[in-house]
C-alpha cells in the first residue's frame, strides 16, 4: 500500500517534457518534488503564477508571492505573474497540459466529486470546476477507500459533482486506474497489493486483463 | 491629468451604503484591501453583498466583516479557511453563492469589459448549472454566466499615481486586476502613491480610467496564511 509521498512519486512519472502542469492542494502539491530534473516542466498556480519554484528559505517569505494553497513560494527564472481572468483563460483554452487534483469520489464514467458534503462540509469548489471542465488530461490522486473501508471508486458518485466525464486516470494507495468507456481498467497495482484486494476495495466496474504489473516507484 | 487622489480611506469610501454590492480584490489574504476593510468595520455598513474569491480568515480580511454580521450575502469560490463563515452558512444566517473561480474572475472581467454574459464549460452537469441556459459549442456543453453588477469595486495595488494608474506585485494581482473598472465606482488602495509621471507607462497593469478614487493605505499587515519555508542546507 502506498503512502501519500509514494502516490505523488508515481504520478510524477506522468509529467512529461514540455508540460505546463497545474497541481491541486494536498497530495498533488507533493508531485512537484518528484518530477525528473532533466525535463522542462512549468508549474502553474491558478492564483496567477507560471514557473513556480520551491518554498522560500526561512526569512525570505513574501506575502505577495503565494500558490493556490496560500503557501509562500518562490519563482524560477522565466516565471510570470498574471491576473485571475488570464489564469483561467489559459486553463479554459487548454494551454495547461496536465491537471492533477484530489477527489472525494470518482465514478467509472469519469465524473468527479471533490467540493461539498451536503450539510457537513462546504468549502467551495475553488478552481476545480474550471480545471476539470476544460483540461484534456486529468489525473486524480486520492485514497481508494474511506476511513470506514468503503470504496471511493464508484459506479456513480453520491456527492455533488465537480465535473462530468472528465477524469482520465486515478492513482490511489492501491492501484493505477484508467477511465475507459467500459469502466475502470486496472493498469498497475501497488507493491505487495493483490488484484483480489483491489477488487474487494472497488465498487465500480473493474476491467482486469492479463497480469497486472506492480507499480514502479522512484 | 485627471486627479483621482483622495487623502483618506474615509473619503475613498464615501457613498458606500447599507445593502450595496461590493467587489473586493485578493486571493486568500494576498492582495486584499486591508485599510478599506478596516474602515468598513468602523463605518458599520450592513447588509452587504460581497464578491470576493475568499472570505478571509476568522480575524482578518473579510472575516472581520463577518464577525460583525455586516455581510448578508457572500459570492466566493472557496471559503474553507474561515470557521465563522462555515458556521453562518450552515446555520442559514449567511446567504452564499459559491461560484467556480474562473467563472468568478470572468464575471468580473466581463463587467470590466462591458460584456453582459458569456458561456463557459465550468460547472456544466453540476448544481452550479441549475437554472442557467445551456448551449453546445464545438461539441461541448457550456453554461451561460452573467457579468456582475456591483456598486463599488475595492482593489489593492502595489504602486499607483494620482491619475489612478496601478501596478501590482507578484500574485497580489489576482482578482484586483479583474475588478478594477468592473463596478460603478472603483476605489484603489495602494502601498505607494507616487507623483504623476514617476510610473513608466509601459509598466502600468491597469490604466487610470478604470479607477475613480485612489489613496495610500496607512499600514499594511500583509498577513501570511500558510508560511511554508525550506531549510538552508
Amino acid at each position: 500500500m502506498l503512502g501519500k509521498e509514494e502516490i505523488a512519486k508515481r504520478i510524477a512519472k506522468e509529467v512529461k517534457d514540455g508540460y505546463y502542469v497545474n497541481l491541486g492542494i494536498g497530495i498533488p502539491t507533493l508531485v512537484a518534488n518528484y518530477v525528473r530534473t532533466d525535463i522542462a516542466v512549468e508549474f502553474q498556480s491558478e492564483n496567477g503564477v507560471l514557473g513556480m519554484g520551491p518554498f522560500p528559505f526561512e526569512g525570505e517569505e513574501d506575502a505577495d508571492i503565494i500558490n493556490a494553497g496560500k503557501q509562500t513560494i518562490t519563482t524560477l527564472a522565466g516565471a510570470s505573474f498574471f491576473d485571475s481572468a488570464l489564469s483561467f483563460g489559459m486553463i479554459r483554452s487548454q494551454k495547461v497540459d496536465l491537471t492533477i487534483l484530489g477527489a472525494m469520489e470518482v465514478a467509472e464514467n469519469g465524473d468527479i466529486a471533490n467540493w461539498k458534503i451536503p450539510g457537513k462540509m462546504v468549502k467551495g469548489m475553488g478552481g476545480a470546476m474550471d480545471l476539470v471542465a476544460s483540461a484534456e488530461n486529468i489525473i486524480v490522486a486520492m485514497m481508494h477507500v474511506n476511513k470506514k473501508g468503503e470504496s471511493k471508486i464508484l459506479k456513480k458518485c453520491s456527492l455533488p459533482l465537480t465535473g462530468v466525464g472528465c477524469v482520465k486516470k486515478v492513482v490511489t494507495e492501491l492501484a493505477v486506474l484508467e477511465v475507459t468507456p467500459k469502466g475502470f481498467k486496472l493498469l498497475e497495482r501497488a507493491p505487495g497489493v493483490t488484484v483480489e484486494h483491489i477488487i474487494a476495495s472497488t465498487e465500480a466496474t473493474l476491467i482486469i486483463e492479463g497480469n497486472i504489473p506492480e507499480m514502479v516507484i522512484d | 491629468m485627471i486627479n483621482k487622489k483622495v487623502n483618506t480611506v474615509q473619503e475613498a469610501l464615501q457613498g458606500v451604503q447599507d445593502g450595496m454590492t461590493i467587489m473586493l480584490g485578493g486571493f486568500g489574504l494576498c492582495g486584499i484591501p486591508e485599510n478599506a476593510i478596516a474602515e468598513l468595520v468602523i463605518k458599520e455598513t450592513k447588509e452587504l453583498t460581497c464578491i470576493s474569491n475568499n472570505a478571509g480568515v476568522d480575524d482578518f480580511g473579510l472575516g472581520l466583516l463577518l464577525q460583525k454580521r455586516q455581510i448578508k450575502k457572500m459570492i466566493s469560490s472557496y471559503v474553507g479557511e474561515n470557521a465563522e463563515f462555515e458556521r453562518q452558512m450552515l446555520s442559514g444566517e449567511l446567504d452564499v453563492e459559491l461560484t467556480p473561480q474562473g467563472t468568478l474572475a470572468e464575471k468580473c472581467r466581463a463587467a470590466q469589459a462591458g460584456i453582459p454574459a458569456f458561456f463557459t464549460p465550468a460547472g456544466y452537469g453540476t448544481e452550479v448549472a441549475e437554472g442557467k441556459e445551456v448551449r453546445e459549442f464545438n461539441g461541448k456543453m457550456h453554461i451561460m454566466e452573467l457579468a456582475y453588477k456591483a456598486d463599488f469595486a475595492i482593489v489593492k495595488a502595489w504602486k499607483g499615481d494620482a491619475a489612478g494608474n496601478l501596478i501590482f506585485k507578484g500574485t497580489a494581482r489576482n482578482f484586483n486586476a479583474c475588478m478594477a473598472g468592473a463596478a460603478k465606482i472603483t476605489v484603489a488602495e495602494v502601498e505607494e502613491l507616487l507623483p504623476v509621471g514617476s510610473l513608466d507607462p509601459n509598466e502600468i497593469h491597469i490604466p487610470g480610467i478604470m479607477v475613480q478614487r485612489i489613496f495610500q493605505g496607512k499600514t499594511f499587515e500583509k498577513r501570511i496564511e500558510q508560511r511554508t519555508v525550506r531549510q538552508k542546507q
